[in-house]
């Protein structure tokens, strides 16, 4: 066991090219044992790349890494981890189909000359789930477990190796504040086991409760790093921008008008079950909830890609019959999806391509081959709305980062023009330059009258930009909450089903 | 934490029975069925025998097709080396005077060698599977008729027809052969490292890529085997018939992963048992076998094997929509 405070990891002059883009240049980083060392950047800073290089997924061209004094450069996933070097990647790297123990020992089975022995494994991986607190059983498999227990997982998996050097990158995405809290008791307990832990997240309040250092990137270059306890909020964003970012949040105060969206007793077993509320023009209305507590399913079935439910949709006051998207188009309804890589964007196509997607039917009305005019007016009216940074309308979605990638799909559905814009976890994984900019649309798209719902597990996002804030347990409303009155501490009682509540 | 969280897994005869029970049950009817309108003639152990030694060749070449689709994957080409290989084990007996046992493992040798190379080209190119199997479909397929000029190579050798013709007490060859690559890959698929990584490959790559599996090589041996098991039963098939067939095997492809599906493997990847492939196969060859027994000509067969297979798809669907 390392003791504290001595170096474990010290990466030097790194660099990474790829076809065209300097991914890393000249990068610096050291880790300590029993630190937990935060990695900062916007997204597309390199951190990802950085992390890859360490865990022998890339081999950077130039630079030195060593490790416990030895200077090696790693060059496979199986070579990184015996160097004592575990990763929890960003995306959930589980297989669905096989067990939790199963994926625990993916690629370094237990085995007797190529046998498994499968005993031994469920043994050693329920061992590893007490740990974090985790009541599961390892034959279970992947596939029937929420994101946020496949995530406890993910990180049980990571403990299980013996590791020296823990890299966390974005582990809390998906976890509820309970689920976090027990993750950083874990991390406490780690530290003080003198493992160093590289750790990497948006949430700046996340990085001020965890880490002792943070190393801040930018643009693939190392611009500095701090000690936790002597930074600020402000200072570490304005290394991270590269300037000063005055204000995230844009929220203007506005009238409310007529009642555009009204959902009465909306049931859709298993996760909506009776929720009832109704929206105004020009509101934002933050719905708030834990992982699973039916929020975009609710948004499911308003938006018709669940036609199995029971109860009302009342559209300006008049009930509509909302079974499929094409029906909630057509009543001005328009939704931006959780998962924009799945369920939002055609990646290998063009960002022209993404763009026009939900108006195909306008520019090829009366022109059978299509409108080229309209369609080029269309796409570039768009990227130049948004300020979508990209080459060329030509250029592949896939290419462009998460942010812009995001401004996309909301621009594909402000192309139809809705009155009701529902945003599913607008600006998750978005840098923080983009969300101020995705902050001040739908300040814009208020004030122009759009009725918008959005569904956001970031509480400041919440409490900042809603005019008052649904919270849903359990598939219900649990409470209706005006923005005179809003606290993240009152949110959380109603998201866990706690305290006596009167829906108004 | 959800209600799912406490699912105990079941023992594996019990898992078994519950994951095949759609097709196990149509498997069922099928035989119920036969037993009243062939008179007992389906029934008989001759006619029983018979239908394991029919299915013995869809049955080694499915069990090949199944690692491949749980990778994510598909082999196009058994059909063709399957054909390369049987002509190859009776020409190089006739016309280049090789013993028995030299032709025979030289033809399998060639086989599999192929599938290495379907692997080898899967493994470090981004062609699809799809693509590569079916490039070597047509080579294979060629070489076929090249080396035999396009006629069937008589090889009337008793010590080469045994392979396909000899018998263990009542069960013919090929019924071993099968029964012998069934367990062997049950064990591979279930019990081994190499198995758990081929789920995983096909499950998610970037997840096995992540946590140190070798993914090029667990696909090259995929089709490796994949070419060594149609390699075997081009053999096989060969032997039986005592002549090196240029045409045999067409669409023996298409019948493996039919028997695949009806099994339950999902052709996006990572699903899928080696014992629910088994059944797959039987139940293609009881439906043969019982439209044979009730006089239905051949084209009558295809169009039932098709809806069977859309119908036993569908089910399946519906049951996983269910959970």
């Amino acid at each position: 066991m390392a003791e504290t405070g001595k170096i474990l990891l010290q990466m030097k002059n790194i660099h990474k090219r790829f076809p065209g883009v300097y991914a890393l240049k000249d990068v610096n980083f050291e880790l300590k044992a029993g630190e937990v060392h935060a990695l900062l950047g916007e997204n597309g800073a390199g951190k990802s790349t950085l992390i890859k290089c360490l865990a022998g997924i890339y081999i950077p061209e130039e630079g030195e890494v060593i490790v416990n004094g030895k200077s090696h450069i790693m060059q496979s996933v199986a070579d990184s981890q015996a160097h004592g070097i575990s990763v929890i990647h960003q995306e959930l790297c589980l297989v669905p189909y096989l067990s939790i123990a199963e994926n625990m020992f993916l690629g370094r089975e237990r085995n007797v000359g190529g046998i498994i022995k499968r005993g031994q494994e469920n043994e050693e991986a329920k061992k590893m789930l007490q740990r974090l607190g985790l009541d599961f059983d390892p034959n279970v498999l992947i596939k029937d477990l929420s994101i946020a227990q496949q995530q406890m997982v993910e990180i049980a998996k990571a403990l299980s190796v013996k590791a020296d050097i823990l890299v966390m990158d974005e582990p809390t995405a998906s976890l509820t504040d309970k689920e976090t809290e027990v993750l950083f008791e874990t991390m406490r307990q780690l530290k003080a086991e003198g493992i160093g832990i590289i750790y990497i997240s948006h949430r700046m309040s996340e990085l001020f409760a965890i880490t002792d250092r943070v190393t801040i990137m930018r643009d693939g270059q190392y611009v500095g790093t701090v000690n936790t306890r002597e930074t600020t909020n402000d200072q570490l964003i304005a290394m991270m921008v590269g300037r000063e970012l005055t204000q995230l949040y844009f929220k203007d105060k506005v009238n409310p008008g007529k009642v555009v969206l009204e959902v009465k007793d909306l049931v859709s077993p298993p996760f909506v079950n009776g929720v009832s509320f109704a929206i105004r023009e020009g509101e934002i209305v933050g719905m708030s909830g834990l992982v699973g507590a039916g929020r975009s399913e609710t948004a499911h079935c308003i938006f018709g890609l669940d036609d199995r439910y029971t109860g009302q949709i009342l559209i300006d006051g008049k009930p509509v019959h909302i079974r499929s998207v094409r029906q909630a188009m057509q009543n001005g309804i328009a939704l931006v999806p959780e998962n924009r890589k799945e369920e939002g964007l055609v990646l290998i196509n063009s960002v022209g391509y993404n763009l026009t997607l939900t108006v195909l039917h306008e520019i090829f009305r009366g022109h059978p081959l299509g409108n080229p005019k309209r369609e080029a007016d269309e796409i570039e009216k768009h990227i130049n709305e948004l300020a979508i940074k990209t080459p060329s309308a030509e250029q592949l979605a896939e290419n462009l980062s998460g942010g812009n990638q995001q401004k996309i799909v909301i621009a594909k559905w402000l192309a139809t023009k809705p009155k009701l814009l529902i945003l599913d976890e607008p600006t998750r994984g978005v840098d923080v330059g983009a969300r101020a900019e995705i902050y001040g649309f739908m300040n814009e798209l208020a004030k122009q009258g759009v009725a918008i719902l959005m569904i956001s597990s970031d509480l400041p996002e919440i409490l900042n930009m809603s005019d008052r804030v649904l919270v849903m347990h359990e598939g219900r409303v649990t409470a209706n909450l005006a923005k005179e009155e809003l606290s993240q501490e009152l949110i959380m009682r109603y998201a866990t089903g706690g305290g006596n509540i009167n829906v108004a | 934490m959800s209600p799912e969280t406490n699912i105990k897994a079941q023992n594996s005869v019990v898992r078994y029975l519950k994951d095949n029970m759609g097709t196990l049950i149509g498997l069922f009817i099928m035989c119920v069925i036969l037993s009243f309108t062939t008179n007992g003639v389906f029934y008989s152990q001759r006619n029983l025998i018979n239908v394991l030694r029919q299915v013995s060749s869809n049955a080694c070449l499915a069990f090949g097709m199944t690692f491949a689709i749980i990778t994510g994957g598909i082999d196009l080409s058994v059909g063709s080396i399957l054909a390369l290989s049987g002509t190859l084990s009776a020409g190089l007996i006739v016309h280049s005077g090789f013993s028995v046992p030299g032709a025979v493992a030289t033809a399998i040798i060639i086989g599999t060698a192929l599938g290495l190379f379907n692997g080898f080209m899967i493994a470090t190119t981004t062609i699809p599977p799809f693509i590569v199997t079916l490039a070597m479909m047509q080579i294979a397929r060629g070489a076929a008729y090249i080396y035999s000029n396009g006629q069937p190579i008589r090889a009337m050798i008793p010590s080469y027809q045994i392979i396909g013709t000899g018998y263990l007490g009542p069960i013919p060859y090929p019924v071993i052969y099968m029964l012998v690559f069934l367990i062997i890959c049950v064990i591979l698929l279930s019990k081994t490292r190499f198995g758990r990584h081929v789920y995983a490959v096909g499950g998610n790559d970037k997840a096995a890529i992540f946590s140190g599996v070798n993914v090029p090589r667990t696909k090259m041996l995929v089709y490796t085997m994949s070419g060594f098991l149609a390699a075997f039963t081009g053999v096989v098939l060969c032997a039986r018939m005592a002549s090196g067939q240029p045409t045999a095997g067409q669409s023996f492809e298409m019948d493996a992963i039919a028997a695949t599906v009806l099994g339950g493997t999902s052709m996006s990847g990572g699903v899928g048992k080696i014992g629910s492939t088994m059944i797959g196969v039987l139940i293609i060859g009881v439906l043969n076998n019982g439209l044979n027994l009730l006089g239905l000509n051949s084209f009558w067969q295809q169009i039932a094997k098709g809806i069977v297979i859309l119908l036993a798809v569908y089910v399946d669907m519906l049951k996983k929509r269910r959970k």
